[in-house]
């Protein structure tokens, strides 16, 4: 893995209030991003890493990060693709062209997920009240990403530092993640 | 004197810190560190409760969680927590407890009536007597039996305590914190490994805090365990985890356990949850559950003060509490003595210690002897006497061929020891055999079938030195198995406590009428030896049956301390050995557990995801009703003031055909299907041929499953070549993605497409309705509207107010319509312009309920409603819907299974009832008669019926048994005032050539 960078991606949304603020752990939504599902056979991984500037990670549950960039493994024959909200045009056309003649697929999620950020000693703990994974650095280290379960519903999560974490839900989901992550803090406010 | 049984010194309670609390009212006091249990013991309260079938008074029998007889209800916020053990109630300050099963009061109880009645309740009684007459059941004997069924009374109240969850993972669970466990733990923890040790109990320790004089590495038992946890807790890989049940043992290594935060408090923070679920995921498992002391099946051997011999020596040594002032001490085994001696090292005096053996250890004789203490040998309990606390005991003399009486013997507690029983309800929940182990008289744990291993006094390991030896091999071997890695470990020595001899199984001899005396196997569900005999005379044979006949191990202990008696009782009756009779499973969970642990976070708003779509602001402050779709909240139906939902609905429908309506459709499930072989890959999913269809328009599709049956249904649009957008049902969405993805990973693989769910990549308002061009056009740009150049079932993209938009035009009410698509977060705005600006042409916001009379006015189905898994497109009339030159596709195959191509199938039609007014309830049954005979089949039943303002009338759907055929007859619609008279008709009530739609 190269490098690690996540800051300029999933930063915190600037016009909203923290959504948990206490000193073992803060949950902050993120501002909006440009996401892209990129479904492609082996052959598209090079060309469509070469065309998003970054080399497509090829490894179960692995994430690979350029400046403005990241790549997350999500099959096979599936990743997401981030970068600013800005970058989307751009980067769609990019990576069409650059797999014209490639059997792809790739469609705009922007709009489909949210992301937070759960960070702080006890994140770890806060995320494992709802999600069943083991989330100890040693079986899930820096920059591993996975699709799994926060009580009922779907999420993703991304490990960006120690003691930090990238939580995507789609956007109807998210108040419930929000919701319980809050709900579940609460005792960590007790003397 | 308050608290006259606490001794002088000892014992692990804070004697600094008295602490009161109230029993049926009377005011007490304790000390911090006892249980209720403790506290009442050391206030010489032994009478805490009644039994459950003959009311008989009961007193605390053991030290632990497979109390039976101590059970009582705990008065906190206004509402009371029934049938809690006293033995596991940590006493706060302020603690207010009842006893249970007594009216009007715990001594003067009417209801022990029953125990002298109790030759007329034997085993299986229910059986016997409530068989006739047939019309008492529910007006006579079933409200009686719920009437005096159970101990406590449920709470009132909605359940105000909350409760948290965690999932963990570890290399070692360690169960039980006695010797073995507590060396499992340190030997597992020194090798790196992520241990987790949990305990039932307030304090860590197990059975080393009941130990007076045994010593570890020089220290007494009880400080090498506070040593050796504040150890542990130093380590960063080690999670201690006390008042935590493991009470589930589930498949591949999954434990539940139930950790109890703030129970024991006498004000609890309301942020810290009551309990916490944790559901542990371990690589290995050590359970160390250690055993549990048998009880002596003896004549009335359930009087208050009878208490077993470990329970006993726990109370003295742990808690400080002489179980009385005069003990007897009656056994089979070696280790009761020890209770008898550390009692008489307090002072307490020792009525007698009765052993069944004729030659009990000379060592232990010696120590008796040393003391000065009465020793009967071969001598056995008869028989007690005392209301409501024993006053005495009768003392037998086995003699070849039965027993001569030995006198009385006045005493105000009584210790007994039948032996012990190693626990192995855990390995059981793992689903491993135990076997029958001769040399230790139980049963213990077989092979293992999942990664664990048992440790200690659960696997039949006795004696402090060997209990602990045991414990390092295992706390070794599961971390080894876990990680694979060792390491070197000094072991503790120790000295005492060693491993006794001795032992009992089943009824004891006696010189009494055996008619008349009861002694008892189960003592929570008053199961008596008698009963057995009873139930194995009367046919049950096998374990299963006479647990189900008596009810015995049935308790909340699942029969710990009753299971080995009744085996040996039945066995003896039956004449067979005890492991032909078979021993019962043990299953989840392992001591009673909360409902609130189960249910957890999932109540209130978090039952389930409250999924929102854009305009749910909107819907709220206009005072919309919403229903539930799914997950969904959608907007049902927009009341205006002094409207009720039939007027609210039949304006909005006439709104929408005289001028425009405006419906959030965001919830409908949406799929992106890109790749070359797109349209390849619906062709197989859908019934519908796409290889043809032009970029820029779209097709109504059916989706069948593998019988031929309709399972979902939308309109899908062809974006590009190698790109379309899918709709689904609002409620399908999930499973028709699944299904394409099922298909596409194990079918075909080859083919070069993917799926995408795109649900809530994008917000949908849907305008319907003659001015609905005129609303979005001054927002649209990019898209030629105009009807010829974007015709009905049409796509295009362009954009809305400056957004990227894929704007459908598409309608489900039969009139000009277009949906909007924008990305989700512009849905609110697309939602607040589009609800501004239908106003200017006296438009309205619709809800689902007027679609759904919109779209049945023209006939169009829904997939759910009129189709129930058994609807074939032909049943449904949409036989034009399936690609006929298609060479295969979902479902294909099984459309020409016989029974879907004979006759007689349900097909959909229209009803008109011959009163216009009358609405037809949605499910009734349909039949030729309106007064058909009994058991007559019904033709088939009602899928949906409203008042149709289009059509001025009401109207509805059915599905009736060649129907199609029957146009123009006249059916029934019976019902409880009487049959409603119908018409068959087609189920198109408006604007048959599709004018409108077209517009």
């Amino acid at each position: 893995m190269a490098d690690f960078q996540t800051d300029e991606l999933f930063g915190p949304d600037a016009s909203a209030a923290p959504l948990l603020n206490l000193d073992a752990v803060s949950v902050l939504a993120c501002a909006p991003l440009a996401r892209l599902s990129l479904r492609c056979r082996e052959t598209g991984v090079a060309p469509a890493g070469t065309a998003f500037g970054l080399s497509l990670p090829i490894e179960p549950l692995a994430s690979e990060t350029a400046p403005n960039r990241a790549a997350f493994w999500l099959g096979p024959d599936e990743w997401m693709l981030v970068a600013p909200e800005s970058h989307l045009d751009q980067v769609m056309d990019a990576c069409e062209t650059a797999l014209a003649d490639q059997p792809h697929a790739l469609v705009d999620i922007s709009h489909r997920q949210d992301a937070i950020i759960v960070s702080g000693a006890k994140a770890a703990w806060l995320l494992n009240t709802g999600v069943p994974i083991d989330l100890h650095a040693d079986a899930f280290p820096l920059g591993t990403i996975t699709r799994t379960v926060f009580h009922k519903v779907p999420i993703m999560i991304w490990r960006t530092g120690p003691d930090s974490f990238v939580i995507e839900a789609w956007g109807s989901f998210m108040e419930y993640v929000t919701g319980l992550l809050v709900q579940a803090a609460d005792e960590l406010k007790a003397a | 004197m308050s608290q006259p049984f606490r001794t002088e010194k000892g014992g692990r309670i804070d004697r600094a810190a008295e602490i009161s609390f109230t029993f049926d009212g009377e005011g007490m006091t304790g000390h911090g560190g006892d249980t209720l249990a403790s506290a009442l013991l050391a206030n010489g309260v032994h009478l805490v409760g009644r039994s459950f079938k003959y009311h008989r008074p009961r007193g605390i029998l053991t030290a632990g969680s497979e109390e039976p007889n101590a059970l009582v209800g705990i008065y906190r916020n206004g509402d009371q927590t029934p049938n809690l053990r006293a033995t596991q109630v940590e006493l706060y300050g302020g603690l207010e407890a009842i006893s249970q099963n007594r009216f009007p009061a715990l001594g003067l109880d009417v209801g022990a009536v029953n125990d002298l009645m109790s030759p007329f309740f034997p085993a299986g009684f229910y059986y016997k007597t409530f068989k006739w007459p047939k019309a008492f059941w529910d007006r006579v004997y079933e409200p009686v039996i719920r009437a005096a069924a159970g101990l406590g009374k449920p709470p009132k109240n909605p359940d105000h305590d909350r409760y948290g969850n965690l999932y963990a993972h570890c290399d070692v669970l360690v169960i039980g914190s006695g010797p073995a466990g507590l060396a499992a733990a340190l030997a597992a923890a020194e090798t790196g490994a992520r241990v987790i040790l949990c305990d039932e109990q307030a304090e860590l320790g197990g059975s080393l805090l009941s130990e007076g004089s045994a010593t570890i590495d020089g220290k007494l038992a009880p400080d090498w365990a506070g040593e050796t946890i504040a150890a542990l807790g130093a380590k960063d890989n080690v999670t201690l985890l006390a008042r935590t049940t493991a009470f589930g043992y589930f498949a591949q290594n999954f434990v539940a356990l139930a950790e109890r935060l703030t129970d024991h408090i006498s004000e609890p923070d309301p942020n810290v949850p009551r309990e916490r679920l944790w559901q542990v995921r371990a690589r290995e498992v050590v359970i160390a559950a250690g055993a549990l002391e048998r009880p002596m099946v003896f004549p009335e051997n359930d009087r208050p003060g009878i208490m077993l011999a470990d329970a006993g020596r726990t109370y003295l040594n742990r808690y400080g509490v002489k179980v009385g002032h005069k003990v007897l001490v009656a056994t089979a085994c070696d280790t009761a003595w020890q209770a008898a001696f550390d009692l008489a090292d307090h002072g307490v005096e020792i009525a007698a210690i009765a052993d069944m053996r004729p030659n009990p250890p000379d060592a232990l004789q010696a120590i008796a002897q040393a003391r000065g203490l009465r020793v009967e040998t071969g001598c056995v309990v008869t028989g007690t006497n005392g209301r409501k606390r024993v006053k005495s005991a009768l003392l037998g003399r086995i003699v070849e061929g039965g027993v001569t009486s030995a006198g009385d013997v006045a005493c105000d507690a009584l210790l007994m020891s039948g032996g012990w029983t190693p626990t192995v309800s855990l390995y059981s929940q793992s689903r491993g055999k135990v076997v029958w182990d001769e040399a230790v008289g139980a049963f213990v744990p077989g092979v293992s079938v999942q990664n664990e291993r048992s440790a200690g006094a659960c696997r039949g390991v006795y004696g402090l030195a060997a209990t602990l030896e045991d414990g390092y091999a295992a706390g070794e071997a599961a971390a080894k198995a876990a990680t694979g890695k060792t390491a070197a470990l000094a072991r503790a020595s120790s000295n005492g406590a060693d491993a006794g001899t001795g032992g009992v199984l089943g009824t004891l001899p006696h010189d009494r009428n055996a008619s008349k005396v009861k002694a008892f196997v189960d003592y929570q569900n008053d199961v008596t030896a008698k009963d057995v005999k009873l139930a194995v005379r009367e046919g049950m044979h096998s374990i299963e049956h006479i647990k189900r006949y008596t009810t015995t191990g049935m308790a909340t202990d699942q029969g710990r301390l009753s299971n080995l008696n009744a085996l040996q009782i039945a066995a003896d009756a039956l004449e067979k050995p005890l492991i032909d009779v078979g021993l019962t499973t043990f299953r989840q969970p392992y001591t009673p557990t909360t409902f609130g642990i189960f249910a957890n976070v999932s109540r209130g708003d978090f039952f389930d995801p409250v999924r929102k779509t854009p305009s749910h602001g909107f819907v709220e402050e206009k005072g919309g009703a919403f229903e539930d779709v799914g997950q969904w909240k959608r907007a049902w139906y927009f009341a205006e003031s002094g409207e009720d939902m039939h007027a609210a609905v039949a304006r909005e429908c006439e709104v929408v055909r005289k001028s425009v309506g405006l419906f959030d459709a965001s919830t409908l499930g949406k799929i992106e299907v890109v790749g070359p072989d797109a349209a390849e890959f619906l062709e197989r999913m859908y019934t519908n041929p796409w290889k043809k269809l032009a970029p820029g328009r779209c097709r109504y599709g059916l989706m069948l499953n593998d019988a031929g049956f309709i399972i979902d249904d939308g309109v899908i649009g062809r974006l590009a070549d190698d790109r379309f957008h899918v709709t689904t049902t609002t409620g399908g969405a999930a499973h028709v993605f699944a299904t394409m993805e099922d298909y596409l990973q194990t079918e075909w693989p080859d083919l070069d497409v993917w799926i995408t769910s795109t649900t809530e990549q994008y917000a949908v308002a849907a305008l319907q309705g003659p001015k609905a061009r005129e609303v979005i056009a001054p927002y649209i740009d990019g898209i030629d509207l105009s009807a010829e150049a974007f015709p009905h079932m049409s796509v295009a993209t362009g954009t809305f107010n400056g957004v990227p938009c894929r704007l459908f035009r598409i309608s489900f009410t039969g009139e000009l319509g277009f949906e909007v698509n924008v990305h989700r977060r512009h849905g609110k705005m697309v939602w607040d312009t589009l609800s501004t600006e239908i106003e200017k042409h006296d438009g309205v916001v619709y809800g689902t309920e007027t679609m759904h009379v919109l779209r049945a006015d023209k006939g169009y189905i829904i997939v759910g409603q009129e189709t129930d898994g058994t609807v074939t497109p032909d049943d449904a009339g949409l036989t034009w819907a399936i690609g006929k030159k298609k060479p295969d596709f979902v479902g294909k195959r099984g459309l020409a299974r016989p029974d879907l191509v004979a006759g007689g199938r349900k097909q959909l039609v229209g009803l008109l009832t011959k009163d216009p007014k009358i609405v037809l309830e949605e499910g009734a049954q349909v039949t030729k008669l309106a007064k058909p005979p009994a058991g007559t089949p019904a033709e088939g039943h009602v899928t949906s019926a409203y008042f149709s303002p289009a059509a001025g009338r009401s109207i509805a759907m059915a599905l009736v048994k060649d129907g199609r055929s029957l146009k123009g007859e006249t059916l029934n619609i019976p019902m409880p005032a009487g049959a409603i008279a119908v018409e068959v008709v087609d189920p198109v009530f408006y604007d048959k050539d599709g004018a409108r739609l077209n517009g």
